[in-house]
């Protein structure tokens, strides 16, 4: 709960930034807090906020955005069962769904506290992602530069410590170094986004490597 | 801006129907424990992906040092078993120091 308690507050911060940055790039008022509310999701909100205000047109945000948050789709696979059933909760939970909270959950070797972890950190950075926006938007820029408090640090330090338990295993260990390779690799290449869905090769190849293995063992 | 806000409107549709396959999907079809350990690995690989880009990249260009520094720093922490709370200020604390003294 501590830990979650963190990451809500660091997103507060964000929020207030994403907020103030987007009523400083010469949108409304509004924008940042709708699109808050209903994307909900941090990187694509800032691609689409980032690409109108630098003349671009709104479908083409939207498209980027769309790009950027393909990913949720085997996120949803992967942790729909710590959404939980009925209709209400899968609705609810799957706007919930953001890294950090599929990260809390995947993170947790229960189901019982998959469940626990990833509504906490759901509905906790839902109202500190959206509380934050809304400072922001109204208040202008308290917070210009998140990047000197080393924010741009923190998120991929905390998905990381979320992640690292998963690497003890051997197979998931040999395909997220070859996904993080290739993402790196084509990021100079490909629409934002596209990188991290392309990570998803270092599953194939990741088994193709492990057969020979497996079949060699089998022999011993 | 009309279309300002139908574009808006319909990111935040498209984005929750990604969210929304999933858990729909999966409560449909009995998913075998192969598949179930794939998914799960899928999710791993995502955000290993997602740690490793948003560490050396700016946009489509290489980061400065001070954020994979701090990154690293987090790494190691975590690595070390140590309380969640010390790896994330640790990381920004690292980052935040190193720009102070002008590392970019």
């Amino acid at each position: 709960m501590r830990d979650i308690a963190l990451l809500c507050a660091a997103v507060t911060v964000v929020g207030v930034s994403f907020g103030a940055i987007a009523v400083a790039s010469g949108l409304a008022v509004w924008v940042p807090m709708l699109l808050s509310v209903v994307v909900f999701a941090g990187a694509s909100q800032f691609m689409f906020v980032g690409l109108i205000a630098s003349g671009g047109h709104p479908v083409a945000a939207m498209v980027a955005g769309l790009l950027v948050n393909a990913r949720h789709v085997p996120f949803g696979f992967a942790i729909g069962d710590a959404i939980g059933s009925g209709w209400l909760r899968r609705i609810a939970g799957s706007h919930l769904m953001v890294d950090e909270s599929v990260a809390f959950a995947l993170a947790q070797p229960d189901p019982a506290r998959r469940r626990a972890s990833f509504w906490a950190c759901g509905v906790g950075l839902f109202a500190s992602w959206n509380a934050g926006v809304v400072l922001g938007a109204l208040g202008g820029s308290v917070v210009s530069d998140t990047d000197a408090f080393g924010l741009d640090a923190a998120f991929p330090a905390a998905l990381m410590a979320l992640v690292l338990p998963s690497l003890r295993d051997p197979d998931t260990r040999r395909a997220a170094l070859l996904g993080a390779v290739i993402a790196v690799a084509v990021t100079p290449l490909v629409p934002p986004g596209v990188p991290v869905l392309l990570a998803l090769a270092g599953l194939l190849v990741g088994r193709v490597w492990s057969t020979p293995r497996t079949k060699s063992e089998v022999v011993s | 801006m009309t279309t300002l806000v139908l574009a808006i409107l319909v990111l935040g549709a498209g984005t929750f129907a990604f969210r929304f396959a999933g858990p729909v999907l999966r409560a449909r079809i009995e998913l075998s424990a192969r598949m179930e350990r794939l998914m799960a690995m899928s999710a791993v690989v995502l955000l290993a992906a997602l740690v490793a880009t948003a560490d050396v990249m700016e946009g489509q260009e290489l980061a400065g040092v001070a954020r994979p520094a701090g990154v690293l720093v987090g790494g190691v922490l975590a690595w070390r078993r140590v309380p969640f709370v010390v790896v994330v200020v640790g990381a920004a604390g690292t980052a935040a120091v190193l720009r102070l003294l002008g590392v970019p």
